[in-house]
């Protein structure tokens, strides 16, 4: 048995060891090649879009920077390839991503040093307001932006002068993958290092920073550039992937993804962006299948399931499993007398309704085909509706109930802050 | 003559019409243990935040080491040797005491400008948390977030915190407050040891800890400095029990 000081140096001192569950991800990409090659195009789009949201990690889960307007850098580093392919006759792709990357930093490190000085909502509004402004200046000069047509039919040179960029996607998979090792490799130093204890300090207590003489604002500016670089590099390899860009990578809806893609995998733990970005694009790719004019209705669900069961994210969800199966929490499930409160009883009905709510919409989207409009559902097929309601909340209270059963807590309650 | 580790001359601040902070002179000489008392809102913590520059004062300045300090921002203050506790814990609550401890370290020293290296391998900064956890016997608790100790544990956090700045000017705003009286006393313990280098302005409510801590005792009272003396001038001046039982007309006097 360790003495409490060696335990405690120890676990400092690896703290930022390789854990090989870190390797999961990787292979997973790599299999998905030799898996799924017809899909490799859409292959690539998902991977860009894990690199925009852990460009976002960065600032949200580590340094507590909430932003709407992230599109924007996203935007800066898409235009730099491409006006510079067209333009400039600048072609050579990875030149093209670090320029592109750079000049995203630029715009990161400048509009930060003006808005980080704010929090909160007032921070928020400005950075939706720096991308509308963005957004509405590529407009009025869309004689050379191309405005919401956009740029289309860019020419990009073969990677490392010799592998083409094929009608699959492959060679694309591989260049995009590559990138977003060597920029994950970075952000997890970055994450792992005093300078990314600083930003954490920063997102706990920011008072308490100030008081121990650290220089919060240029801390801020400092993440603040790096993210948006990394968020214009994969600007940039968005761009080369479709050959084509038009004013609407810098949309308030982009940004809004971006975020919600992070929320969704878990904030503050480098995997996040993985499983956020992978199951928000798998889901939105079949929805939209499934029902092209509805597809939104699907996503609307997922979140506000995750929202109701999944607070922390998917990882969040993962974690509290492991904390039940192994943990403190099924020691004390053990000993643990079931407190029935009043309390309990209202959850139960909160999360009946919320049930009943979810499942009634989700019996409409499995009928879409039949039922193109909502009345057309409840009056056409009145028994389908009232079973999927029903069902609805009685998986949510059956949910409520386990968690109840094993925690002592409800799945809906406020964490104790 | 050397320099007194903090002096403090002709302070003044206002929110609108209430002067909070009228004209306060004081001086904390090296070493010094120096008690700020006085009524509910007479602006003892205003006065922390303006040394410390939370707050700017509209006219006065504050002096470090003979130093003009007062154009500085918080953290320039803080790097120079001015430390603080604060009457609320102000903590890393999801970070471990350990934790804790390493980034206010890594920020003195300037470790925290570095984006590569990676924080556990600094042993020598992990060495010297210890050694500050060590010394107010919070060891055990290394590895246990901030959020999940007792409220008495936190405040010897936030104690040790500001040890850990390596302070030559350490602000106590009320350490003991929110502690169950029981376990008060390892607090005030820590207070009595601190090192003699360290001159120590401390705000405390019980009148028991101030006696046995103080060498000399200011008393604040609607923003301004009523007196000040040792101790004993205190326990006997007439005029501080008077406003301690809040009567009106003493007040006047010295107004008058």
């Amino acid at each position: 048995m360790l003495d409490a000081r060696e335990r405690g140096a120890n676990y400092l001192v690896r703290h930022h060891y390789f854990r090989w569950p870190e390797a999961l991800p990787w292979l997973i990409a790599i299999a998905c090649f030799f898996v799924f090659p017809n899909r490799m195009t859409f292959g690539g789009q998902v991977l860009i879009m894990i690199m925009f949201a852990l460009s976002l990690d960065l600032i949200l889960g580590y340094a507590g920077i909430v932003t709407l307007g992230h599109a924007a850098f996203f935007g800066v580093g898409a235009y730099t390839v491409a006006l510079a392919s067209l333009r400039l006759g600048w072609s050579e792709p990875i030149s093209g991503i670090v320029v592109g990357g750079i000049l995203a930093g630029l715009a990161g490190a400048v509009v930060g040093w003006f808005i980080l000085r704010y929090r909160g909502l007032t921070l928020l509004m400005l950075t939706i307001a720096f991308a509308a402004m963005l957004q509405e200046s590529g407009n009025l000069r869309s004689d050379i932006t191309g405005g919401y047509d956009g740029l289309p039919g860019l020419m990009f040179d073969p990677l490392l002068g010799t592998f083409q960029y094929d009608l699959y996607g492959h060679t694309n998979y591989w260049y995009v993958l590559t990138v977003l090792a060597v920029i994950f490799y970075f952000v997890r130093r970055i994450v792992y290092s005093p300078f990314g204890q600083a930003l954490t300090g920063i997102r706990e207590n920011v008072r308490r920073m100030h008081a121990i003489g650290s220089p919060v604002h240029r801390r801020l500016v400092t993440v603040y550039a790096i993210s948006a670089a990394i968020a214009g590099v994969a600007g940039a390899l968005f761009t080369q992937t479709n050959a084509y860009v038009t004013l609407a990578v810098f949309d308030f809806d982009n940004s809004a993804k971006v975020l919600v893609m992070l929320i969704l995998g878990g904030t503050g733990r480098l995997y996040g962006p993985f499983l956020g970005a992978a199951v928000y694009m798998i889901l939105e790719d079949y929805f939209s299948k499934l029902s092209p004019t509805f597809w939104q209705l699907g996503i609307g669900l997922l979140l506000v399931l995750a929202v109701l069961f999944a607070r922390r994210g998917l990882l969040g969800l993962a974690e509290d499993a492991r904390g039940l199966l192994t943990g403190s929490e099924r020691r004390s499930f053990a000993s643990r007398r079931l407190v029935w409160k009043r309390d309990s009883w209202s959850a139960l009905g909160s999360s009946a309704f919320d049930g009943a709510v979810i499942g009634f919409l989700a019996g409409f989207a499995v009928n879409l085909k039949e039922a193109d409009l909502m009345t057309s559902y409840v009056t056409g097929m009145p028994a389908r509706a009232i079973i999927f309601t029903l069902g609805g909340a009685a998986i949510g209270a059956g949910i409520n109930a386990v968690a109840l059963l094993i925690t002592g807590r409800t799945a809906v309650e406020e964490p104790p802050s | 003559m050397t320099a007194a580790a903090l002096q403090v001359e002709g302070l003044n601040r206002a929110f609108g019409a209430l002067r909070v902070t009228r004209d306060v002179n004081l001086t904390l000489e090296r070493g010094a243990r120096r008690a700020l008392i006085g009524p509910n809102g007479a602006g003892k913590t205003t006065l922390v935040n303006l040394i410390t520059g939370v707050l700017k004062p509209h006219s006065g300045r504050v002096l470090l080491d003979g130093d003009d300090i007062t154009g500085l921002s918080q953290a320039d203050r803080a790097r120079r040797g001015l430390a603080r506790t604060f009457q609320i814990n102000q903590l890393f609550r999801g970070l471990t005491v350990l934790e804790n401890l390493c980034m206010t370290i890594g920020e003195r020293d300037g470790h925290c400008n570095n984006l590569w290296r990676s924080a556990g391998s600094r042993r020598g900064v992990i060495d010297e948390a210890l050694d500050h956890l060590d010394a107010l016997r919070l060891t055990d608790d290394a590895l246990k977030l901030v959020r999940e100790l007792p409220y008495g544990r936190q405040r010897l956090v936030e104690i040790a915190i500001a040890l850990a700045q390596k302070p030559r000017v350490l602000l106590l705003d009320e350490p003991a407050a929110g502690v169950p009286s029981s376990e008060s006393h390892l607090i005030l313990d820590v207070v009595a040891a601190l090192d003699p280098d360290i001159a120590v302005l401390i705000i405390e409510h019980d009148m028991d800890v101030v006696f046995r801590f103080a060498k000399e005792i200011t008393v604040l009272v609607q923003g301004a400095v009523f007196t000040q003396g040792t101790p004993n001038e205190i326990m006997n001046n007439e005029q501080v029990r008077a406003v301690y039982l809040g009567q009106e007309s003493h007040r006047g006097d010295r107004h008058g």
